[in-house]
């Protein structure tokens, strides 16, 4: 049975525990923006032993490059890209730099998945194509590194109950196997 | 012959896409009216719900339904008694491209594709648009628009089967395909499918199929069958919205069909996202 949590970051491993595969999580916090360009830019860095534009012990990282905010909102539209992008940094920062959390849509690959399990870490999903909703969760956005990249810069927001419904666990589980096969008709 | 303006082609082209970008056209809410209510799964009735709100705040407040505002896609129909005055009509399409993204506020989505530097200041936004063109009868000016998202792309595929797979083997081809993409295209999906010609024929033909009304019905008997069946048989994929697991996979099937070469048997599927963002303007 599905529960609900209202969580805040930075991620704890008891947090992080207490969730499963199907639960929804309202999150609040700072959360950090950061799509394929971005993360090659950060692996890069851990690979020549170099400081990470923030701390990622802990952190959330959210998967979307936002529409330009109109004057007067802090961004604009702002919904999850797809997340296998990502798949090959993705266990570099769970191993080496403790990433906690992760914000994204779509099927992640094994690798992804045993770093979740082995290291304590989430795979959140958010509604795809919901970007004008999610925005309204999203207080405040700045740009902290990589401005040249764009709508895929690496972008520092707080967000207030963010909705998210958990994907992967720390417990090798998957809501896109398991909720599909409760639906599957063979 | 009849004198279209250049400036008229921009305007009507720029304001088709910015409003494009933040309201959801009436057959597609119809659709995710109705997979919310049809919905079995509860986590897949909260997206298909978010959905619906999503849409009426788009509305509201004027801001982009996804932030993937997509790569701006046209069929440009062409009367050849048309004559386009103060300028080329396929330039006309692009300053309204690059018009509606940048004043919308919509994403500059596109890249170069091997340093994967963004266009947006040097060449501008979202150039050069996609657009088919073709030559018809009479004098009127006929443009189809539709924003294509990135994450449905990128699980379209094509490909030639044996003339003997058949009907069959077409059938087998889409589920594959739908079924290997899973949750990454953003259902439930309108799913687009081009049989025939040649290879390139029938991926174009699959991205039109994509251009039509959701709800409406295939003239061809044979092709509604074909339609009418794979609509069942995706849904019994359990896909559903978000790939959260459901009954409500895909808005509907359109298929086109043309004749092919004698050896081959092109298919092509091309995938559209809940966000169906489409429109036509006739000038």
């Amino acid at each position: 049975m599905s529960k609900t949590y209202y969580l805040t970051t930075p991620l704890s491993d008891s947090d992080v525990e207490q969730l499963k595969s199907g639960d929804i999580v309202y999150l609040s916090g700072t959360i950090y923006t950061a799509r394929d360009a971005a993360h090659k830019k950060l692996v890069d860095l851990i690979n020549d032993g170099k400081e990470l534009p923030f701390e990622i012990e802990g952190s959330v990282i959210y998967f979307v490059g936002p529409t330009p905010p109109k004057p007067g909102d802090p961004i604009g539209s702002a919904g999850p890209t797809t997340s296998y992008r990502m798949d090959s940094y993705s266990p570099i920062l769970i191993r080496q730099k403790g990433l906690k959390g992760m914000i994204g849509k779509g099927k992640r690959n094994q690798e992804v998945i045993d770093a979740c399990k082995e290291c304590k870490a989430i795979y959140f999903g958010a509604t795809g194509g919901a970007g004008a909703l999610l925005a309204r969760q999203i207080k405040s956005a700045e740009v902290i590194a990589y401005p040249e990249l764009g709508p895929e810069a690496i972008r520092k927001l707080e967000v207030v109950d963010f909705p998210l419904t958990v994907i992967n666990d720390s417990y090798g589980q998957d809501l896109y196997k398991i909720g599909r096969e409760q639906y599957e008709v063979k | 012959m009849r004198e279209i303006k250049y400036e008229d082609i921009v305007k009507a082209i720029r304001d088709c896409i910015i409003y494009s970008g933040t309201n959801l056209p009436k057959d597609a809410l119809q659709k995710m009216q109705e997979a919310f209510e049809n919905e079995k799964s509860p986590v897949a009735k909260e997206v298909l719900r978010q959905l619906l709100e999503n849409a009426k705040i788009a509305s509201d407040e004027q801001k982009p339904l996804c932030q993937d505002t997509g790569l701006a896609v046209f069929f440009v129909r062409v009367g050849e008694d048309v004559k386009v005055v103060g300028g080329t009509l396929k330039d006309a399409i692009n300053e309204g491209t690059q018009k509606g993204y940048k004043e919308g506020y919509l994403r500059a989505s596109t890249c170069k594709w091997d340093s994967r530097e963004n266009l947006k200041d040097s060449v501008g936004y979202n150039l050069p648009a996609i657009i088919h063109f073709d030559l018809v009868e009479g004098d009127e000016l006929e443009i189809e628009y539709a924003a294509k998202g990135g994450g449905s792309e990128n699980v379209s595929r094509a490909t030639v089967l044996p003339p003997a797979a058949g009907r069959q083997g077409i059938i087998d081809y889409v589920k594959e395909v739908i079924s290997n993409a899973g949750p990454n295209p953003c259902p439930p999906l309108t799913v687009g499918v081009g049989i025939g010609g040649t290879f390139e024929k029938a991926v174009i033909s699959s991205k039109h199929a994509l251009f039509r009304k959701l709800g409406s019905v295939n003239e061809d008997p044979v092709l509604r069958e074909m339609e009418d069946e794979l609509v069942i048989e995706l849904n019994k994929l359990g896909i559903g919205a978000m790939g959260m697991g459901g009954t409500q996979t895909v808005f509907g099937v359109h298929i086109e069909a043309n004749p092919c070469h004698i050896a081959s048997l092109p298919v092509s599927v091309n995938v559209q996202c809940h966000s169906s963002r489409h429109t036509t303007i006739k000038l």
